[in-house]
């Protein structure tokens, strides 16, 4: 350990002194470069401009609003019902839990609660869409690297996670399944035991994953020591899930703050890393899908009986007031600030995603970077280009 | 895990964080709202925007960023852009009512920090003057502001005084007017007004009986 912890203050040093040496010592002129809109290592249509000195990183700026969807505004004119409907679009990897924070807000200011087993399900459900994110990651941090096979066993498992999905909610990418008062059905019949291969299938693959991708020794030499972000810093820009606890942040909002979510009723740990490096964020990813399949599992064995919808009116009319809900999705902290004036839809719906804040470090880490690195960083910092946009 | 972990903030430390914010405030904290095991609002004025933010980070120790953001508090004068375009524009209230912690302006920059060794969040919100649309930048304080506030600044037109780079992050350098602003019409509806639920057709094999016995 004492190695990497070298190599990574190395690293982080050269980084930092980059800019300044550059402008001393070197009367050299940079050159521009973009990175997407349509480059294929940068997740969909996100551009960075980066300014080079040689194979080195001078200064770097992501571009994005090419996916601006105008959400906030949207949601001015629906329903709270209709909303759901919307921010399912947000980070499309998973999907249902964009809805969650949201409803959990709507449900705060109506002050209802949902029952025992909407709230279990609704917790697997999120639990899933975790899985489903994270497994394309895994798979696709592996072609970003150049190694494509990870990606072919990615996709593969993760077709049994999005199976599992549409079978409950009859949606594979887009659920909309989260009501106000708790969900549009019960689970078919079948699921808990479908369910419980599937988890165990999912553990295989983050075995076969660790033993293919992390114990690589190309891959940790493409990653360890490379893009490391401080835990100070990392929490001034806001920085959330993996990427805050691989800066070793013990952080997680399914434990640390109390909502009507299943969480606290299983075992399960919260994995984090003191690097801060990019093989601490991928890891801990990792770590994290294998805790969700445990997740899961417990819940299937303690699956309570009852409705799955509490009685709410018909026309849901939310009262006055004003929440903030934020859940541990699988990109970050994904938070919707509700302000309602008591009518059908929402007054104004601040959405606060991951990704916008995880993104916004990318200048900050760029800097003094080389080339090749650039695509280690992005690929490791994670995110979806719906969810910087919205 | 032990309740320890799970253990609320206490109301306590919501309390303490607007004592904290009046000593070193004084007169510009203007209001605050404690919602018991829930959560706390306070208000201060435009002028102490940077300086609160320097208080929540130091003395109350919330040094994790979760959003800045505003809110115009102007009821649309378009309603829900339901409107039928061939009948005469119905009567809206035009009255200005804010939310906690109250105001007297109306735009409100807000923003939320974390403490994440104690387990709780404060919203932050100040009012700022039509006058002069402008509060000081966060981003001494906090440097993830940077881009909050470039997405306020293209969307509600509020100025960040001291920020380096506040160019539109979403629309065309070119773009006149600022979207989320409650008087900017949602143009998709106004190109195509809205059909109105009465339009919606009935789905084959209604299920209007058995969902109506529900509530």
């Amino acid at each position: 350990m004492t190695d990497i912890a070298d190599r990574q203050k190395l690293s982080y040093i050269a980084a930092q002194a980059a800019d300044a040496r550059l402008n001393v010592e070197l009367e050299t002129e940079g050159m521009t470069l973009n990175i997407g809109p349509q480059h294929p290592a940068t997740h969909g249509t996100l551009r960075i401009i980066v300014r080079l000195d040689g194979e080195q990183v001078i200064w770097a700026e992501p571009s994005a609003g090419y996916m601006h969807r105008g959400y906030e505004k949207l949601t001015e004119v629906r329903t709270f019902p209709q909303v759901t409907a919307l921010v399912n679009r947000i980070d499309w990897l998973g999907s249902f839990a964009n809805e969650v924070p949201f409803i959990l807000a709507a449900e705060k200011l109506m002050d209802i609660e949902a029952p025992a087993r909407a709230q279990h399900i609704r917790t697997i459900l999120f639990e899933l869409s975790r899985i489903a994110n994270v497994s394309l990651f895994l798979g696709d941090l592996g072609v970003q690297l150049g190694a494509v096979t990870p990606v072919f066993m990615a996709f593969r498992d993760r077709e049994h996670v999005l199976n599992l999905i549409e079978s409950a909610t009859g949606g594979r990418f887009h659920p909309n399944f989260d009501r106000i008062g708790g969900l549009k059905d019960d689970l078919p019949a079948g699921f808990i035991t479908e369910c419980k291969q599937v988890m165990k299938k999912l553990r295989n693959f983050c075995d076969e994953m660790e033993d293919l991708l992390f114990g690589n020794e190309i891959f940790q030499s493409r990653l360890r020591g490379i893009g490391v972000i401080p835990a100070e810093v990392a929490k001034q820009y806001g920085l959330s899930g993996a990427n805050l606890r691989a800066s070793g942040v013990d952080w997680d909002l399914r434990r640390d703050q109390k909502l009507p979510l299943a969480y606290d009723k299983v075992e399960w740990k919260v994995w984090t890393h003191p690097d801060g490096d990019c093989f601490a964020r991928c890891w801990i990813r990792l770590q994290e899908t294998r805790e969700a399949t445990k997740i899961v599992d417990q819940l299937l064995d303690t699956m309570p009986s009852g409705p799955v919808m509490a009685k709410v009116p018909r026309i849901i009319k939310v009262p006055e007031g004003e929440a903030f809900v934020s859940t541990e999705n699988p990109l970050g902290e994904m938070g919707y600030y509700v302000v309602s004036k008591g009518d059908l839809g929402p007054f104004r719906v601040k959405i606060r995603s991951a990704s916008f804040n995880n993104v916004s470090i990318v200048p900050w880490v760029l800097r003094g970077v080389y080339v090749p690195d650039v695509i280690s960083i992005l690929a490791s910092l994670y995110f979806i280009l719906g969810d910087i946009d919205r | 895990m032990s309740d320890e972990t799970l253990a609320l903030p206490g109301d306590a430390l919501r309390e303490g964080v607007v004592s904290a914010l009046r000593d070193a405030l004084g007169a510009d904290l203007l209001d605050s709202l404690i919602k018991p095991n829930d959560d706390v609002w306070v208000r201060v004025s435009g002028e102490a925007w940077q300086q609160a933010g320097r208080v929540l980070r130091d003395t109350v120790g919330c040094d994790y960023f979760c959003f800045l953001s505003a809110i115009d508090w102007m009821p649309s004068p378009y309603g829900k852009s339901e409107d039928d375009p061939t009948a005469p524009t119905p009567e809206r209230s035009t009255e200005i009512v804010q939310g906690y912690a109250g105001g007297s302006t109306r735009f409100q920059v807000f923003a939320r920090v974390t403490n994440l060794s104690k387990h709780f969040g404060v919203t932050i919100k100040a009012d700022v003057a039509d006058e002069a649309l402008a509060v000081d930048t966060w981003i001494p304080v906090y440097a993830g502001a940077n881009w909050h506030e470039r997405e306020c600044h293209e969307m509600f037109g509020i100025g960040f005084t001291g920020h380096p780079d506040l160019r539109n992050m979403y629309l065309p350098t070119d773009f006149e007017g600022h979207p989320l602003r409650k008087d900017f019409p949602l143009l998709a509806r106004i190109i195509k007004p809205w059909p109105g639920l009465a339009d919606v057709e009935p789905l084959p094999g209604g299920d209007d009986d058995e969902e109506g016995a529900e509530s």
